[in-house]
């Protein structure tokens, strides 16, 4: 029982990386990864928020938008299909969440949203959040805690990756690349190697 | 990203009777290589490499984005007087999931492969960096119609490097263009192999970063100080 859960957080920390197997979130990553500090501030705060928004958008996919989910208000509504709102229920939810966080984090932590600063507003646009819901739809998980730890797991993964790039842009500024390649080529390019690093990853059987 | 304070005098001298005066024109043109979404504003990046393996999706995505943009830029711009700024991201957001859905549901009718075959992609133009940027940006300080003109340039210019980067990947990993072999039989006997490299994902990063190279290296006013 709880194999599969490690099993399930490993995948989506490595195997399944949010920035290297699918680029969600890539704007973000290149934008805030100039340095070391920020980039963890960003990454703590999409943990954070993957965490809380996956089984939230789980709990209402099962019970409100999926075919037949509200049954549970009688037998009439079986063969009602909400599906089709998914996107604009996920993006309200998340942008709700986001601001919800916000002003908890803000009266409870005060210290944490110094340090989170602009980061966390920015994040109800950052493509990984909405992606993590999006793919727990597809992968039709069988419980809230599943879809919770896949949600935790792609923000560790989203995290790690945020960090690496970081850590790399700090040391390369030191270097003589080719001017036309400087700054937003050598990312992408180191970013790509990153990815074939990763690729390693695949032949992993869990 | 280069202004040219001439421009307000030659726009002067136009003739009144062009579709698009300079300014206008400017507003559809420079998208596509001197402030690429992409390779300059750095925008919408997420969705621009998942789904270049194949010319046909690549294709599809970008017609689906010079739509979105297109209609949530113009619907914005009608109501920018009226968003209270403070709420502003959310009423953005509500637009562009609604433009989303339409689209999806279009696709869905139309074209079932590929929209199976764009998966959460299509999804993911609500939180594309770049329709929310432009609003942002744009639409919320300029008139419909300039607005319309920057949605679509932006999306064009979005859709341009979408397609280079689907063009050398299904060329190179899969000898196809759209489905279908261009690279005749007789290379192949030659000893001519796809690589297939091309296909992962990683490639996808590789070719942009290279694009930006190109374009950099022909373009000196782009390159970045530090």
């Amino acid at each position: 029982m709880i194999e599969q859960y490690v099993n399930l957080f490993v995948k989506s920390i490595f195997i399944e990386n949010m920035v290297f197997a699918y680029f969600l979130g890539m704007c973000s990553y290149l934008a805030v990864s100039k340095t070391v500090k920020t980039a963890v501030g960003l990454g703590a705060a999409v943990i954070f928020v993957l965490g809380i928004t996956v089984p939230i958008n789980y709990l209402l996919d099962t019970y409100l938008l999926q075919q037949g989910a509200l049954v549970w208000l009688g037998p009439q509504f079986a063969s009602l299909d909400l599906s089709f709102l998914s996107f604009i229920v996920f993006i309200a939810v998340i942008a709700s969440m986001v601001q919800l966080v916000e002003m908890i984090v803000e009266k409870f932590a005060p210290a944490l949203y110094g340090a989170l600063g602009i980061f966390l507003p920015l994040i109800a646009v950052n493509c990984a959040i909405l992606g993590g819901s999006l793919f727990m739809q597809q992968k039709a998980f069988v419980s809230v805690f599943e879809s919770g730890v896949y949600g935790v797991g792609s923000g560790v993964g989203f995290f790690l990756a945020i960090l690496a790039i970081a850590s790399i842009r700090e040391k390369i500024t030191y270097s003589n690349i080719p001017d036309p390649l400087r700054g937003l080529g050598i990312t992408f390019i180191v970013t790509g190697l990153m990815a074939i690093g990763f690729m390693s990853f695949m032949g992993v059987k869990l | 990203m280069s202004k040219k304070p001439t421009l307000f005098f030659i726009s002067k001298n136009l003739k009144p009777r062009s579709l698009l005066s300079q300014s206008e024109r400017k507003l559809l043109v420079d998208p596509l290589d001197d402030d690429n979404p992409i390779t300059v504003q750095v925008l919408g990046i997420c969705s621009a490499l998942a789904i270049t393996v194949q010319l046909r999706p690549a294709v599809v995505m970008a017609i689906s984005v010079v739509c979105v943009m297109a209609a949530s830029n113009m619907i914005i711009s009608i109501f920018r007087n009226l968003i209270p700024s403070r709420i502003r991201i959310i009423v953005q957001l509500v637009v562009v999931a609604t433009m989303v859905i339409l689209v999806d549901q279009i696709l869905r009718a139309f074209a079932y492969d590929v929209s199976k075959e764009l998966s959460i992609f299509i999804g993911l133009i609500i939180t594309n960096c770049i329709v929310m940027g432009r609003l942002e940006a744009f639409a919320l300080g300029n008139g419909v119609w300039r607005s319309f003109l920057d949605g679509v340039g932006n999306a064009l210019g979005y859709g341009l490097i979408l397609i280079m980067v689907a063009f050398f990947r299904e060329l190179f990993g899969s000898g196809n263009l759209m489905g279908i072999q261009v690279i005749p039989d007789f290379i192949y006997h030659l000893g001519y192999e796809n690589n297939g490299f091309m296909l992962f994902s990683p490639m996808a990063l590789i070719t942009v970063g290279v694009i930006i190279w190109v374009q950099r290296a022909r373009n000196r006013k782009l390159v970045e100080e530090s």
